[in-house]
């Protein structure tokens, strides 16, 4: 099969790699019918994200039909549509028990899950397409993928639905709305969120569907702006203003009531140190890059929450530990629980009450991904979602 | 939980978890008789599932090669005695008999390898009931006379093959397969396609 793969910084090509098999009982194959190119995903296109080897298949975002499905799974019947979460839920551990499926504890293979450990202090979980620290699964920008614990991730989706209304499912919908869950929103709050990529505006939108008072959105794309307006978001372009003084003004000087860092490790240009932490990661001295965050807990008001779903993989330094404790703010983070939100947002996207189409900046086949990862990490202002589509191509 | 978990003699942390490595030097040691050199591997899991199933799991030797991916086969004898081939570095592989020394059915099992083994080494596992309803915590002991003493460690090392990585990893795998019925791997050709 055609496949998208990685090989080194800024170097992901189209290959022709083995179709994916069923290897364990509960394994399905999926045959893709998209595939999108995640934020996150750019972070591996950087190389940022430690543990890739060349040749690994890329995506986490994706859906497709059923081909094949093991013996041991009941659920899943060939001929289904279904979205995929990008992380790898076996369902049956302590903590996909209590929905936190993001830290499963069985899907990353042992030998792999010694990183983390040795990283985090507990093996992280499995997931598609994103470094060997996550198992070093094969991802979904492909003609086909191997999905395994298929009888608990993947959700079924109705006839008539188009893909581009459900394929954000997959990691961006979930993952916003988390982050605006992770606020505890009250009804007088106010939430701002840093970055406008595809995690901040949909985390916008999340935030006022569970209710908050006003939502300020903070970038220095034109574009992304602009969605984050038309979505109801008063607006901040951090290379005009001053972002704290800003927010103090436009909340009457208490501040935020939450803050989101949709940002992550890649934050451009937040604070003036943003020069020293480039000279750091240019002599590998191994530092995430934090502005984004630092200013997010500078900002926020005394006793204020805080929400991390942006992606950070290291340490960093010059972080504000006394602010943070000072002013007494709680934070939230990780990564997202996909399966446990799937559900609730197929069903607001039924009824019309959530859209995630009007993202989608760009749409292309499989075979012009390599393009599509060099436009989305060039022209951030323009493209703002490219979906992939491997139709049209056979297995080979 | 109870318990005949080798504990230091100066704080509740498990023998195992000791900075310094001449672990004779720290305390008592109920069932296992480590001497000067050896080394003492431990690592406790909760396992979702009864402890009388994991025990039986464990207890027919028979399965251990499905979840210890160096253990090449174990060969039962008879009720106490068993063969095992163990796969070692640069493609060689250790043979050993060995013979339960203890058994409690649904609680523990342990084991010494024959007096002529070429790698000494003895081992138990524990099943206790989590004391919050978790499922089992599954705790494995092991002392070995590591082949070639400290050189041979070493080597072990770089064939990932030390015992304690080899044995985090097995547990971890005991642990899926008793959860989830599965082992998840991610390898190619089959499960991972590479170009």
């Amino acid at each position: 099969m055609r496949a998208l793969t990685w090989h080194g910084k800024h170097d992901v090509r189209i290959d022709t790699v083995p179709d994916p098999k069923i290897v364990n009982p509960r394994d399905a194959i999926l045959k893709i019918t998209s595939t999108a190119i995640c934020g996150s995903d750019l972070h591996l296109y950087d190389h940022t994200i430690p543990t890739m080897k060349a040749g690994d298949v890329l995506g986490h975002e994706f859906m497709g039909e059923v081909v094949d499905v093991g013996p041991g799974n009941t659920k899943l019947k060939v001929g289904q549509r279904v979205v995929v979460p990008f992380v790898i839920a076996c369902g049956q551990c302590f903590f996909c028990k209590q929905q936190q499926f993001a830290a499963c504890d069985n899907s990353n293979p042992a030998e792999t899950a010694d990183m983390s450990e040795l990283l985090y202090g507990y093996p992280m979980t499995g997931a598609f397409g994103y470094s060997h620290l996550t198992g070093g699964y094969a991802g979904g920008q492909a003609e086909y993928v191997r999905v395994p614990y298929s009888d608990v991730g993947p959700i079924v989706i109705p006839d008539g639905i188009e893909d581009d209304k459900v394929l954000f499912l997959s990691d961006i919908l979930p993952t916003g709305w988390m982050a605006a869950e992770n606020c505890d929103i009250k009804p007088t709050d106010t939430v701002a969120v840093w970055g406008c990529g595809p995690v901040g505006l949909f985390s916008v939108q999340s935030a006022f569907a569970l209710g908050a008072h006003r939502v300020i959105a903070i970038d220095h794309y034109p574009r992304r702006l602009d969605l984050a307006k038309s979505m109801g978001a008063e607006v901040i372009n951090f290379e005009e203003v001053d972002v704290r003084e800003a927010l103090v003004e436009m909340t009457g000087g208490i501040g935020p009531d939450a803050c989101i860092d949709a940002v992550g490790m890649e934050s451009h240009g937040f604070t003036a140190d943003s020069v020293m932490d480039k000279v750091k990661a240019a002599v590998k001295l191994v530092t995430d890059q934090t502005h984004g965050l630092r200013q997010a807990i500078i900002a926020c008001r005394k006793g204020g929450k805080l929400s991390i779903p942006g992606v950070y993989g290291g340490v960093t330094d010059k972080f504000p530990i006394g602010a943070l404790m000072e002013k007494g703010l709680s934070i939230k983070s990780g990564q997202t629980h996909v399966q446990k939100y799937m559900p609730k947002l197929l069903d607001l996207i039924m009824q019309g009450r959530l859209d995630t189409t009007f993202l989608i900046s760009h749409r292309m086949s499989l075979e012009e991904g390599p393009t599509g990862y060099k436009m989305f990490n060039d022209q951030k202002n323009e493209v703002t979602k490219v979906v992939l589509k491997p139709d049209g191509m056979t297995r080979h | 939980m109870s318990d005949s978990i080798a504990r230091t003699a100066h704080d509740d942390a498990p023998l195992s978890a000791a900075k310094n490595p001449d672990i004779t030097s720290l305390g008592a040691e109920p069932g296992l008789a480590p001497h000067s050199g050896d080394v003492l591997v431990g690592r406790s899991v909760t396992i979702d599932r009864p402890r009388q199933e994991l025990y039986a799991f464990w207890r027919d030797f028979q399965n251990l090669p499905r979840f210890m991916h160096n253990v090449k086969s174990v060969s039962v004898l008879d009720a106490r005695r068993s063969h095992w081939v163990i796969e070692a570095p640069a493609g060689k592989t250790v043979e050993w008999d060995s013979s339960v020394t203890e058994d409690q059915p649904g609680r523990l099992v342990a084991w010494e390898s024959q007096q002529e083994a070429s790698v000494r080494n003895s081992g138990r596992v524990e099943f206790l009931d989590s004391p919050d309803g978790r499922g089992t915590v599954v705790r494995v002991t092991l002392v070995y006379d590591p082949p070639g003493g400290t050189v041979g460690q070493l080597i072990a090392k770089v064939f990932q093959k030390e015992p304690k990585v080899q044995a985090r990893q097995d547990l971890r795998r005991f642990k899926q397969l008793m959860e989830t019925g599965e082992v998840s791997t991610a390898k190619p050709p089959d499960a991972a396609p590479r170009a």
